[in-house]
């Protein structure tokens, strides 16, 4: 009798179909939210990093991990973990990442934010600088709403999330 | 022996305070939704109630792990005098019910949130050096999120405050004079506090509510208006279970689901 091992490439291939419950040009890989995943024999643990606490998709995302590595042919248990640490950070997108959000409209978040808090980014349709911040708040808690004066569109940001101090 | 189970009330008390504090706060922003001034800030506040949500449930989970009941029992089925919750932030946000003739009053909205979202941040400092390392992690995590709460409500109060607008600057300050005397219940750590600080767990009560002070003085002096920061407990002290009956009318509601089915998976 032979042993047919899971690779672990073959998870990360699988978990690159699991896209962000809102905007589905972007993975749960690509947002840097998994932060390791462990193969013993059958079974699968994901352990993932969540974006913001209050975040209401993590369940969604959690459900949507478990059922994508449940396509494999040898995958019995999927077992997805929450970790306290360390905290996501959004610098953690990759640069694939950045490209879907861009491709969806939302503003890849910027990689710094200056002494005073502040920080900048340009328009996902138009490039442009001339934007404005019309809610540091949107949708969903990780999302800033903001306008272009330039094209004269509205659109979404993701807020930069950086450890300070 | 007795040591250990002296520490490990004194961090299930902990847990339970910031748990609480966290809870009720977010659901009295949640009951915003809808009514805040404008539609922009409806979004935002209920963006960081939601957030403030997510902060209780993380506290309630790091209970659960150590044996104190699920998440959800702890949220929805303690009774009121089991709850650690400071009695300040149990207070309704005015007269009258969200769905029927809400007279809530924005100045107490934006001056309970200011303070205790800057006393949070504090707290959160302090606990990023608990002797208790998974509360140190979720520390972390949660000062990163709260950066955008602060920046919020310090952003509101300093406008409604120093706006030279007379019924503004005075609705502030009568909500400032609402909230200071009950607003030593936040900082209390409760009858077993001196554990708490002598395992390490968390700052004194006395220098928290002193870094508290030195953080929101220069933001008074921005704007022009003094303060005596005459801190009290008038009301008793949550932490040890003590509350009004504000607290048992937002545990009736925010429980009325949850009761109809306690068994029901949603």
């Amino acid at each position: 009798m032979s042993t047919v091992l899971i690779n672990a490439d073959e998870i990360y291939k699988l978990l690159e179909d699991v896209k962000d419950p809102e905007i589905d040009t972007v993975s749960i890989l690509d947002l840097g939210m998994v932060e390791d995943v462990t193969v013993t024999g059958p079974d699968v643990t994901v352990q993932m990093l969540p974006t913001f606490l209050g975040c209401p998709a993590l369940s969604i995302i959690q459900k949507n991990v478990e059922r994508a590595l449940k396509q494999h042919p040898i995958v019995r248990n999927v077992s997805v973990e929450f970790l306290r640490a360390p905290s996501w950070t959004s610098d953690r997108i990759t640069e694939k990442g950045k490209a879907g959000l861009k491709a969806f409209g939302i503003s890849p978040p910027p990689k710094q934010m200056k002494k005073d808090g502040s920080w900048h980014i340009d328009c996902p349709y138009c490039e442009s600088t001339f934007v404005t911040m019309e809610n540091i708040f949107g949708p969903t808690a990780c999302r800033s709403i903001l306008y272009c004066k330039a094209c004269k569109n509205p659109f979404e940001a993701m807020k930069p999330m950086i450890k300070m101090i | 022996m007795e040591n250990e189970s002296l520490k490990n009330l004194a961090i299930k008390e902990l847990l339970l305070q910031l748990a609480d504090d966290d809870f009720i706060h977010a659901y009295r922003g949640s009951e915003w939704l809808g009514l805040a001034p404008h539609i922009e800030e409806d979004v935002a506040s209920s963006s960081i109630a939601q957030d403030t949500m997510g902060h209780a449930v993380i506290y309630y989970k790091l209970l659960e792990e150590i044996g104190e009941g699920t998440a959800d029992w702890l949220a929805h089925d303690r009774q009121a005098h089991e709850r650690r919750n400071a009695i300040i932030l149990e207070a309704a946000n005015g007269p009258g019910h969200y769905m029927k003739d809400p007279d809530y009053d924005w100045a107490f909205a934006v001056v309970r949130n200011y303070f205790y979202t800057q006393a949070k941040a504090i707290r959160i400092q302090s606990l990023q050096s608990s002797s208790y390392a998974p509360l140190a992690e979720v520390a972390q995590k949660v000062q990163m999120e709260l950066y955008y709460h602060l920046m919020h409500w310090k952003v509101w109060f300093v406008q409604l405050l120093g706006s030279g607008h007379k019924e503004a600057v005075s609705r502030m300050k009568t909500a400032i004079e609402k909230t200071l005397p009950d607003f030593a219940g936040i900082f209390s750590l409760g009858q077993f506090g001196e554990e708490m600080v002598e395992q390490g767990l968390i700052e004194g009560e006395a220098a928290i509510q002193k870094k508290w002070i030195d953080a929101v003085t220069p933001i008074f002096e921005s704007v022009g208006v003094a303060t005596t920061f005459e801190i009290g407990m008038e009301k008793g002290d949550g932490r040890n279970g003590v509350h009004t009956e504000d607290l048992k009318t937002a545990l009736d509601t925010l429980s009325e689901v949850y009761a109809s089915d306690k068994a029901a998976s949603w």
